[in-house]
């Protein structure tokens, strides 16, 4: 009987003890806009990984919209533990604003991007209107779904890997890559401001034949919609390179470092490489992405440091105000 | 001659005016003077740049065109529905009341989807109407539409209470007089409820130049035709540029304010005009 009650109130205190020892974490996550599967399934992969290496409970909370939005909120003050973000820029955007330090991109593998995509189109079963290729696009009778590059960074790798192919045709230059950008962007029937936006226009709305999809996103609507569409890799793509960074001023606000730059490297880890590839980012890690190389079709990739002298050099020169892409619209001599 | 000090029989004139002139400041005039002093800041040259930009410009076009015309269907529309709603007995009515003012309480983003569904090409009613050629969602029309749905209560809500206080004696009479229906509308009723429908007008039309979320998910939102102004303002912050987005925004406030002064001028002169000749 005394030893029964022994070993209960024994119980009880390591219970109770047990509790006072593992910490209750939270994290905020703000992402863009067609992470929000990735970043589920790896969540709960990493609150078992940290609950098995420290005992403590970690609660990662999500926040989608598109990366310039996000980035903004982060600025006005919205305490994003770790940003992921579609593009260097909009974390750049958070280096201007001192809230993390300028080079933050050296401070993770791989231009701190775990997972990398690509730019594909998506289109509709059967590809009735035959488009294989960038240079298709441009035939008057191709109906075109995009998000607006202004506000979309998912937008702005399709506009550069548009311009990215017709500088590599021959005879390319800037003059041409403009005339054939703005081709494009004449057959667009609706821009809307995110890429999940125009994924819902193409898909569920039915308007145009062919969506400038992430290339995750393109898969995503073929594994739950199945056989009503296809997806075509263009010859030449853009490498995409969505980067990730802890945000100092709010860990160091909260306390979080540490378990906030442990998610962020668990993200290169085999079983972050593994959930990114299943869902359907490219990995970084040599190994899975052989394992995985029969899920991406192989196709030429440019990077946007070679091709466009990196982010920042590209936003000034097409996607500032009056910059190229305003140009593209713009009537001349309006002007 | 000294001034006077009336006397007025009504109690708290001056702390209720006080509290209401405080109460306007820290509501309305503080918040709309951040704008302000964010556009001042940033000089002339880049303000004008900002508000002149030919996609802005066609942005004021389409945002203040489409409201004008959205409120003025709804005027027509709305004093329909509120006569309806007056006038006549029929079941259902109390849910058809209600009804007018979903409007007001769904959240906008949900009436965009909405009628972004409806009217899309493969849509119930949009796939009814493409063989004609008819199509609504994802240009101009589309942006019509939205501010038509969202602007019908603001109609219905101002008029229905003065076609309500009209008693049906008065239309018996002038039909009793002699007056045929038609001029029993214009010369009775009309400029009984003028004034009223002006407010309807005006308060349609301020919410539908405001209005972002309905409109940007069945607009198409492409350049220089079917971009409101407010997705200028929002294209703008998305690219941290403050300070443009304040500029067109103070743009768009003076050309709102502009207007709803002359609506509440021209609704002052007639409700003058009716009160001398009545």
């Amino acid at each position: 009987m005394k030893l029964k009650t022994l070993v209960t109130s024994l119980l009880a205190a390591s219970v109770l003890a047990g509790n006072v020892l593992a910490a209750d974490i939270s994290l905020l996550n703000v992402s863009y806009d067609p992470t929000r599967e990735l970043y589920q399934d790896f969540n709960a992969a990493f609150a078992k990984y940290w609950k098995a290496k420290t005992g403590d409970n970690v609660t990662i909370n999500q926040s989608h919209g598109g990366s310039g939005k996000q980035a903004r909120g982060i600025i006005d003050g919205l305490e994003a533990d770790v940003a992921t973000l579609a593009l260097a820029y909009d974390v750049d955007a958070l280096a201007d604003k001192a809230l993390i330090p300028p080079d933050w991109q050296k401070r993770l593998p791989n231009n701190a991007s775990p997972y990398t995509s690509t730019i594909v189109f998506l289109v509709r079963k059967g590809n009735p209107k035959g488009i294989k290729d960038w240079n298709d696009l441009v035939k008057p009778d191709v109906a075109i779904i995009t998000p607006n590059p202004k506000t979309s960074g998912g937008a702005r790798w399709n506009y550069l890997a548009a311009w990215a192919y017709a500088l590599e045709q021959p005879g390319g230059n800037e003059t041409k890559a403009k005339e054939f950008v703005g081709q494009i962007f004449k057959n667009v029937k609706v821009l809307d401001s995110g890429a999940r936006g125009a994924t819902t226009t193409f898909v569920e709305r039915g308007i145009g034949d062919v969506l400038l999809a992430w290339e995750n996103e393109a898969y995503l609507s073929l594994k739950e919609l199945g056989d009503k569409f296809e997806i075509v890799t263009p010859s030449l793509s853009i490498l995409a390179e969505p980067p990730i960074t802890v945000v100092d001023k709010t860990v160091d606000k909260h306390g979080t470092r540490k378990v906030a730059q442990a998610y962020l490297e668990y993200l290169y880890s085999a079983e972050g490489q593994e959930i990114a590839a299943r869902n359907f980012y490219r990995p970084q890690d040599a190994k899975i992405a052989a394992k995985y190389a029969k899920q991406f079709a192989k196709t030429r990739l440019v990077t946007i440091d070679k091709s466009f002298g990196g982010w920042r050099n590209a936003q000034k020169v097409h996607f500032s105000d009056g910059g190229v892409f305003d140009q593209i619209y713009v009537p001349s001599g309006k002007r | 001659m000294a001034i006077r000090k009336r006397f007025s029989p009504l109690p708290g004139f001056g702390l209720s005016l006080g509290y209401t002139i405080f109460y306007l400041a820290l509501i309305v005039l503080i918040p709309l003077s951040a704008v302000g002093a964010k556009t001042i800041g940033m000089g002339w040259e880049a303000f004008w740049a900002a508000v002149s930009n030919p996609r802005v410009v066609a942005s004021y076009e389409l945002s203040f065109g489409a409201s004008l015309l959205a409120a003025a269907v709804n005027v027509v529309f709305g004093l329909i529905f509120a006569w309806v709603l007056v006038r006549y007995r029929f079941p259902g009515k109390g849910l058809v009341d209600a009804l007018v003012d979903l409007p007001f309480a769904l959240p906008t983003a949900v009436a965009g989807i909405a009628l972004a569904t409806i009217y899309a090409e493969n849509g119930p009613i949009g796939s009814l109407l493409k063989p004609y050629g008819i199509e609504v969602a994802y240009n101009p029309n589309g942006v019509l539409l939205a501010l038509i749905f969202i602007g019908l209560p603001f109609v219905v809500r101002t008029v229905q209470p003065v076609l309500a206080d009209l008693e049906k004696e008065v239309e018996e009479a002038a039909a009793g007089l002699g007056a045929s229906r038609w001029q029993t509308f214009v010369k009775v009723i009309l400029p009984h409820v003028l004034p009223a429908l002006l407010t309807g007008f005006a308060m349609a039309f301020a919410r539908a130049v405001g209005e972002y979320g309905s409109v940007i998910f069945i607009a198409g939102n492409v350049p220089m035709v079917s971009e409101i102004t407010p997705l200028m303002i929002i294209t703008k912050l998305e690219q941290y540029d403050y300070a443009g987005a304040t500029a067109v925004a103070s743009v768009m406030l003076i050309f709102s304010f502009i207007l709803l002064l002359i609506i509440n001028g021209l609704q002052g002169w007639m409700q003058n005009r009716y009160s001398k000749g009545a």
